[in-house]
């Protein structure tokens, strides 16, 4: 069995900021990681490697300083990395990536079949969740996407069976392979490399993928060109000024009273709903 | 079990300088860094001093990511939240490449230096902390052990490269615990400015870039001192003062560094800029004889680990780098002649260094820490009375300059005895000579 898991390199959100002057994003000095929603595909792959010994590989299209995102998947436990990246393919937005991730994809299942390929929920750079139903559409694979968590794998029969979050429910499905899975956050936690792990990870040599080696000939579909995206405008929303209201008290219970009484008067309906509860609450306990 | 000639634990400026050296010279290294990446976990001011980095890397400056080198260095006394008396060197043959000192970003330094160890050839992993030291039946050090499952690796011998809290030495009983009054802690903050901004407020223009070096009474009459550099488009500023007198004193690092940021000569210089980064980090100032033990059965230990800081000029990682250097070249010398790292052997390591500019300055500087410890008052006092005999020397009112002399004069002797004062003054020369 042969899954293929995509992940992406992402600055890490949490440190970014916004250029006070010029409204930009400041991505220097932010320390770039795997896209976090990618770790859940990830675990999910590697746990299926350790049940039935699948091969997982990981790849990524991106700039060659992705190579680090890949090779933390390596330390993981993906048995190989493959970086897809040409200049031509830089400013891509979702539906370029998908083209490209399609034709590596196509590249590496001629030489080992695939059987699944997975992808996290959503970037959490860009939020789209496009690229893995893009990937699913072009190879024709079936498509499963929000997938909690996998209940079954018939390696032999091609199917497999998941749970997938639905609105209002959780749909049980089962569908032929190869398929393109994206997986839900929350489902699993991603594993802590072991040392053996670090290792390896430090001395493979991930197999770096041009525009040639898979495949692409028309440029109108990949980067910039093929990306119909536009970016019209980027701007820090400013934030309301509401002024904060200050409650000043001697004691703790002073300003509490002084708090209950200031909500009581803003907002009266509150106070008529307390009471009618507390009205309904002593009537039961006189029944009982 | 992996086995290595050596490994390197920490990838600062000490270690990244051993590691380099070590795999330039083809010797089978491993370096461990607790850090996601080289650099996240480390603090200095800072300025990179050249020299020191030449000897490992003559060519660095066509690739190191360097801010801006040193034209001028402002060095001010200040006394509470208005007084600040201070002179300016800038000198023209320190705006004539190549330069002698830069403005450097760590998390950016230290991430190019690691890329030139792995050019060289050494295996680098970060996020890998070391715990403990392994050690065979008779004490030697065989290895270490990360936090990592299976964890466990060997080597012929260990340098240690792990910063100023020296935990891993510690642990191991190769020294003893380290002292609160040997150590600095530094609060620091680095401020973002357009360039421009910074240009114009510093008076300056391309890479040129300024340093102030601020002591007095910003620390609270506690022995330390501040900075503030320029970086691009950045100040890095900090304060710091001796751990004991903080912990007496019970004054928080981030209360110093609000204080300085809030005196009139500094306020107006980051008026209006964002914080990109806070920190706080030690700094080992106990100077020669707080040095440990620097070698031992399979262990070296170098740069912050080892003491190496000389506080009064503000220089820990080109000792840093030097003794990397020092320990690396001890180890294939070794190598190269066959003979096994033991004590006897490494004890070259300990011949370079007291041959090196390291110990000589910290020879120079011993009597340093005691002088200021036992006299705190020479940064509180002094900075007041030099500040209060310019504001009145400069004050036009009418008063005869000599009334004004023996104003000064005497608030001096109100300050200091007659005594106190010719004490002080041996005791500094005695210290600094
Ligand atoms: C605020 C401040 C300002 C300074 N300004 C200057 C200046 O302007 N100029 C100057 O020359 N010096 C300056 N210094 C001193 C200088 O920063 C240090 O001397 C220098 O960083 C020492 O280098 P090092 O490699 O020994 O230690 P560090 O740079 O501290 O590196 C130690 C490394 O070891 C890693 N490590 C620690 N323990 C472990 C473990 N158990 N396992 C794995 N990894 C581990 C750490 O993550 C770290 O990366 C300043 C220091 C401070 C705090």
């Amino acid at each position: 069995m042969h899954i293929a898991v995509c992940i992406k390199q992402v600055p890490d959100s949490a440190q970014i900021r916004v250029h006070p002057v010029t409204n930009t994003i400041m991505r220097q000095g932010v320390p770039a990681i795997v896209n976090p929603f990618d770790l859940f595909a990830l675990e999910e792959a590697l746990r299926i490697k350790d049940r039935t010994g699948a091969r997982v590989t990981v790849l990524s299209m991106g700039p060659p300083q992705a190579e680090d995102a890949l090779k933390k998947c390596i330390s993981l436990g993906a048995d190989d990395a493959i970086l897809v990246t040409d200049k031509a393919f830089s400013g891509a937005d979702t539906l370029a990536t998908s083209y490209v991730l399609a034709a590596a994809l196509r590249t590496l299942h001629e030489k080992q079949p695939l059987d699944l390929v997975f992808t996290g929920k959503q970037t959490i750079d860009g939020d789209t969740a496009q690229v893995g139903p893009g990937i699913a559409i072009r190879l024709g694979y079936q498509l499963l996407t929000y997938v909690s968590r996998i209940a079954k794998i018939d390696v032999q029969d091609s199917r497999i069976v998941v749970e997938r979050r639905a609105e209002g429910g959780v749909q049980v499905l089962e569908s032929r392979l190869p398929a393109v899975i994206t997986m839900l956050e929350g489902t699993n936690t991603i594993r802590f490399a072991d040392m053996p792990g670090m290792f390896t990870a430090a001395r493979q040599q991930t197999q770096h993928w041009n525009r040639e080696a898979i495949g692409i000939t028309d440029l109108t579909q990949v980067g910039l060109k093929g990306s119909p995206t536009v970016v019209a405008q980027v701007f820090a929303p400013k934030p309301k000024a509401v002024r904060a209201l200050r409650i000043e008290g001697e004691t703790p219970a002073a300003m509490a009273e002084a708090f209950v009484d200031k909500l009581f008067t803003d907002y009266p309906q509150l106070e008529e709903a307390l009471l009618e509860h507390l009205d309904q609450l002593a009537a039961q306990e006189q029944q009982s | 079990m992996e086995k290595f000639d050596v490994i390197v634990v920490g990838a600062g400026p000490s270690g990244n300088a051993a590691a380099y050296t070590l795999a330039k010279a083809g010797v089978n290294v491993l370096q461990l860094e607790r850090g996601e990446s080289p650099g996240t976990k480390n603090v200095q001011g800072a300025i990179l001093y050249a020299h020191a980095l030449e000897e490992i890397i003559p060519d660095f400056r066509d690739s190191a990511p360097l801010e801006r080198h040193v034209a001028e260095q402002r060095m001010w006394m200040m006394d509470e939240a208005s007084v600040c008396t201070g002179m300016t060197h800038r000198d023209a043959r320190f705006s004539t490449p190549p330069y002698n000192r830069y403005t450097i970003i760590r998390a950016r330094f230290d991430r190019w230096f690691s890329a030139k160890v792995k050019e060289a050839g050494a295996l680098v992993i970060c996020e890998t902390t070391v715990s403990e030291l392994l050690r065979d039946a008779q004490g030697r050090v065989v290895g270490v052990r990360t936090e990592r499952e299976h964890g466990d690796i060997l080597a012929d011998c260990v340098i240690l490269a792990d910063g100023a809290n020296a935990l891993l030495g510690s642990r191991a009983g190769l020294r003893r615990e380290i002292k609160a009054e040997d150590m600095a802690l530094v609060a620091k903050e680095v401020l973002f400015l357009p360039k421009e901004t910074i240009d114009a407020r510093f008076n300056i223009s391309g890479d040129e870039g300024v340093v102030i070096e601020l002591a007095g009474n910003v620390t609270h009459g506690m022995v330390g001192t501040g900075f503030l550099y320029t970086n691009k488009d950045s100040i890095s500023i900090g304060i710091g003062c001796m751990l004991g007198d903080m912990k007496r004193q019970t004054i928080t690092p981030y209360q110093l560094l609000e204080g300085l940021k809030r005196h009139t000569a500094v306020r107006p210089l980051i008026e209006g800029a964002e914080m990109k980064e806070y920190s706080a980090h030690l700094i080992p100032e106990g100077g020669l004889k707080a040095l440990p033990q620097l070698y031992g059965d399979g262990w070296l230990v170098v740069g912050d680990s080892a003491g190496f800081v000389n506080g009064i000029h503000r220089e820990g990682s080109n000792l840093a780098m030097t003794s990397g250097r020092l320990a690396a070249e001890s180890l294939v010398a070794l190598k190269a002649a066959g003979k096994p790292f033991d004590a006897r052997h490494l004890a070259e390591y300990k011949r370079r260094l007291d041959d090196s500019v390291i110990i000589a300055d910290l020879k120079k500087y011993a009597d340093v820490p005691d002088f200021l410890h036992n006299k705190p008052h020479i940064l509180d006092v002094y900075p007041r009375l030099l500040g209060n005999a310019a504001h009145e020397m400069f004050m036009v009112d009418g008063q005869s300059k000599r009334a004004k002399q023996q104003k000064i004069y005497a608030e001096l002797k109100s300050r200091r005895s007659l005594l106190g004062l010719l004490g002080d003054a041996y005791h500094f020369w005695r210290a600094f000579r």
